[in-house]
């Protein structure tokens, strides 16, 4: 009987701890596709941020290395730095790569450190129970804005590509999405790519993926899926804000 | 031996931590126990600057000079903060160019010295340190007479080395005072 | 032998860490331990290592951690208030039994203190680095030969007993001139770290270098493990210089920068016919509670003296149980006490 579907090679058979819905499962797999298919799990260092993902360290069959809160791409430059030939990637939340994380996440992206970042944005704190993120949107209610985040007091959002995108260390900053078939393909893409551009010594990449919280947004999973599309991709566009294959990018490209 | 705590004193920038290095080196080549503290921080910018120099032939203690036997002073604020600290009967070097001031105290001995009009006057300019530094060793030999220009030798850059003869020139005048 | 130069505690230091093999250092500029650093910047590309001066003392220290999982020697420095900020960090790679060499050229406070040679961070070295039940090896050397002398020994024993490692200097060392001999290239194998997260090449299971616990057993479990680990520790790699200790009446305690001012200052007591002698720890953590403890059996009182209000003199009274009166003198502030106040105090309480 021919195989058609098999779990990655670079992905353990430890079952995933994620809520019903939640999209970490398929990024998680995109990545593992990725270095089966770049043949480079072997060579490969991942590093676990805190957050939900904070346990991702026992999915992906590669070596990995758990960082403080926030510190991932200290880490990673760290790692980077002492082996040379390593493929070295960053798993993150939108707390810790852009609340406490975000002096380490845009001076790893202004030197050029030559990573492999995987950014999750859900808009909200999923670990420690619904608080408001760096990228929760204006007038979202969470357990920290209960009247919805009021954009007077609790500043707005940080988006995240744009502002890396000026930085000229940075080789990719693309937005996708993992909401239907095209856009996981799409997501794939740019991950292979970032993963690729660290192979290939272009410097920092970056992958932000937008993606649902159904527990704590209080929605179901399909439900969660469409407030992400009606609310958070019109915030945060999807497309590549800065491909330095490409020129004249920086304004983004939008889809 | 008598053991020398001396304190280079001055104006960031007079090469007071320089001198300070010479007459440790000079220790050091002479096999004596010898200790180097500069001042540090934000008073180094451009402010007042000193450096501790102990050369014995015990283990230094502390190498914070409080109470110098040596003070050589090249600005009058640094003259003022250590001169009542200076051991009865130490020496005191003045760069009398550059500080308009007599010492009151008789019971050390004090030494008049316009360094930085010599230095000017022969050519070197910004050696008035080394040749306070001659001063020092005509008053209180604190090497072997060879040692000088050796210690001299590893504190200056190789990338300086015409600098030198213009050392040991100012040396040489520094003893003729 | 070759040659005594004359350097700096601080670039001192720089050389000895990089002829122990340590080839990654990562740091954040402040006084009074900038030297270090520039030794480093200047050093790292010749020999193909890495200097990387990070943007701030927190992802310094995280760089170090992620080196360190990688599996090589790596390194930073700092003072005080920067040390605070690497705490997080610190307490990671405890929790993560990850090696390093920290060096903390300590500097007064609290807050942004001064910027004058101090050794108020005792407590923070040998107590609490950052949260969590864990030490780290601390070292105190007295003289910049000394500083070079720990620096292989502090990088083994991080390695061996798998935990960072701190050199507690302070601005006078960092900043002071004194001969010293260098080391020659350490040959010495360094062990093998079958726990490194450094690719597994497809060659055995992944490695995870991690602190995180959930399950209140395993981490039970495992702070205690880490806990054996300390006792051998502390059974097997006390360090202390004893001075004079024999006949003495009075035994003052102090390490670092102090020391050489209480050595001093037992020098001339003893030229006054006093019998006073000096226990210098030079692991911090370990303490020495051995020489301490030889002291109490025979002296009739202690007296420590610190740059600081008194903090090692708690683990000096812990250590001799009680048996005889532990004194206390010592300046704060940025301030080095002098031999002649030691002295006064030394008279004082033989009076």
């Amino acid at each position: 009987m021919d195989v058609v579907f098999k779990k990655p090679h670079a992905l353990t058979d430890a079952p995933l701890h994620y809520c019903p819905g939640c999209t970490h499962g398929i990024v998680h797999r995109l990545v593992a596709e990725v270095l089966d298919e770049l043949g480079v799990e072997g060579k490969a260092v991942g590093v676990a941020s805190v957050g939900c993902s904070v346990m991702s360290y026992n999915y992906f069959g590669c070596d990995m290395v758990q960082a403080p809160h926030g510190r991932a791409q200290a880490v990673a430059t760290g790692l980077r730095r002492a082996l040379p030939d390593g493929v070295i990637f960053t798993y993150q939340g939108d707390g810790d790569l852009a609340a406490i994380g975000t002096a380490e996440t845009v001076h790893a992206a202004t030197r050029g450190e030559n990573i492999t970042v995987i950014f999750i944005n859900n808009a909200i704190y999923g670990m420690t129970g619904g608080q408001m993120a760096p990228t929760s949107l204006p007038n979202q209610i969470t357990q920290t804005t209960p009247y919805g985040r009021d954009v007077n007091s609790a500043g707005f959002p940080v988006r995240v590509c744009e502002m890396l995108s000026t930085l000229d260390g940075v080789a990719l900053a693309q937005r996708v999405t993992v909401d239907s078939v095209k856009n996981v393909k799409i997501a794939k893409a740019a991950i292979k790519k970032a993963f690729q551009n660290q192979i290939e010594g272009k410097g920092y990449s970056i992958v932000e993926v937008l993606s649902t919280c159904p527990t704590n947004w209080g929605l179901s999973p399909v439900d969660a899926l469409q407030w992400l599309r009606d609310n958070m991709i019109p915030y945060y566009p999807l497309g590549v804000y800065k491909d330095a294959d490409k020129r004249d990018n920086m304004k983004g490209d939008k889809e | 031996m008598q053991d020398l705590n001396i304190v280079f004193a001055g104006f960031g920038g007079q090469g007071i931590l320089f001198s300070g290095k010479v007459a440790a080196y000079a220790g050091l080549i002479d096999n004596k126990e010898i200790s180097w503290l500069p001042s540090y921080g934000p008073e180094m910018r451009g402010g007042t600057a000193n450096c501790s120099v102990c050369i014995s032939d015990t283990p230094i203690g502390s190498p914070l000079v409080t109470n110098p036997n040596v003070l050589i002073a090249m600005n009058l604020p640094s003259l003022e903060k250590f001169i009542d600290e200076v051991e009865e009967g130490g020496i005191v070097i003045i760069d009398s160019y550059l500080i308009d001031k007599k010492v009151e105290r008789d019971d050390v001995r004090v030494f008049y010295v316009p360094a930085t009009k010599l230095a000017e006057e022969n050519g070197l300019k910004g050696l008035a340190n080394i040749i306070l530094l001659g001063k020092l060793y005509k008053e209180c030999p604190f090497c072997e007479e060879e040692t000088i220009e050796k210690a001299l030798l590893k504190c200056i850059p190789p990338k300086k080395a015409a600098m030198l003869d213009f050392n040991k020139k100012a040396i040489a005048i520094g003893r003729t005072q | 032998m070759a040659d005594k130069v004359l350097m700096k505690g601080n670039e001192a230091l720089a050389e000895a860490a990089i002829q122990a093999g340590c080839h990654h250092f990562f740091g954040y500029p402040i006084t009074p331990q900038t030297e270090l650093a520039a030794y480093m910047a200047k050093r790292m590309p010749k020999i193909g290592g890495t200097y990387l001066q990070a943007e701030s003392e927190i992802a310094a220290i995280n760089m170090v951690l992620g080196a360190s999982a990688a599996g090589v020697r790596a390194m930073t420095s700092s003072s005080s208030p920067g040390i605070s900020l690497k705490g997080e960090g610190i307490s990671y790679m405890a929790g993560s039994d990850l090696p390093a060499l920290i060096i903390n050229v300590q500097r007064g406070g609290p807050g942004l203190g001064g910027i004058q040679p101090s050794q108020a961070d005792y407590w923070q070295a040998t107590k609490a680095l950052g949260h969590g039940d864990f030490q780290v090896l601390v070292f105190a050397p007295s003289t910049v030969q000394e500083m070079v002398d720990l620096v292989q020994g502090a990088f083994d024993m991080a390695d061996k007993y798998r935990m960072p490692a701190m050199i507690l200097a302070d601005g006078m060392l960092g900043q002071m001139m004194e001969p010293v001999v260098l080391p020659e290239k350490s040959e010495k194998e360094p062990i093998a770290k079958p726990w490194a997260s450094c690719g597994h090449k497809g060659e055995r299971e992944h490695n995870i270098v991690n602190s995180l616990y959930l399950t209140p057993n395993a981490l039970e479990n495992l702070v205690k493990e880490r806990y054996e680990r300390y006792e051998t520790i502390k059974k097997n790699e006390q360090m202390a210089e004893e001075y004079l200790t024999e006949d003495a009446e009075l035994i003052l305690v102090a390490y670092g920068a102090s020391s050489r001012v209480a050595k001093g200052a037992v020098n001339k007591a003893r030229e006054k016919g006093l019998k006073v002698g000096l226990i210098r720890p030079i692991t911090l953590w370990p303490f020495p509670t051995d020489a301490i403890k030889r002291a109490a059996s025979h002296a009739k009182a202690l007296l420590t003296v610190e740059m600081s209000m008194g903090q090692m003199v708690d683990d000096v009274k812990l250590a001799c149980e009680q048996k005889l009166p532990v004194h206390f003198y010592g300046r704060t502030g940025g301030i080095i006490p002098t031999p002649k106040e030691i002295l006064a105090e030394i008279e004082r309480l033989m009076a």
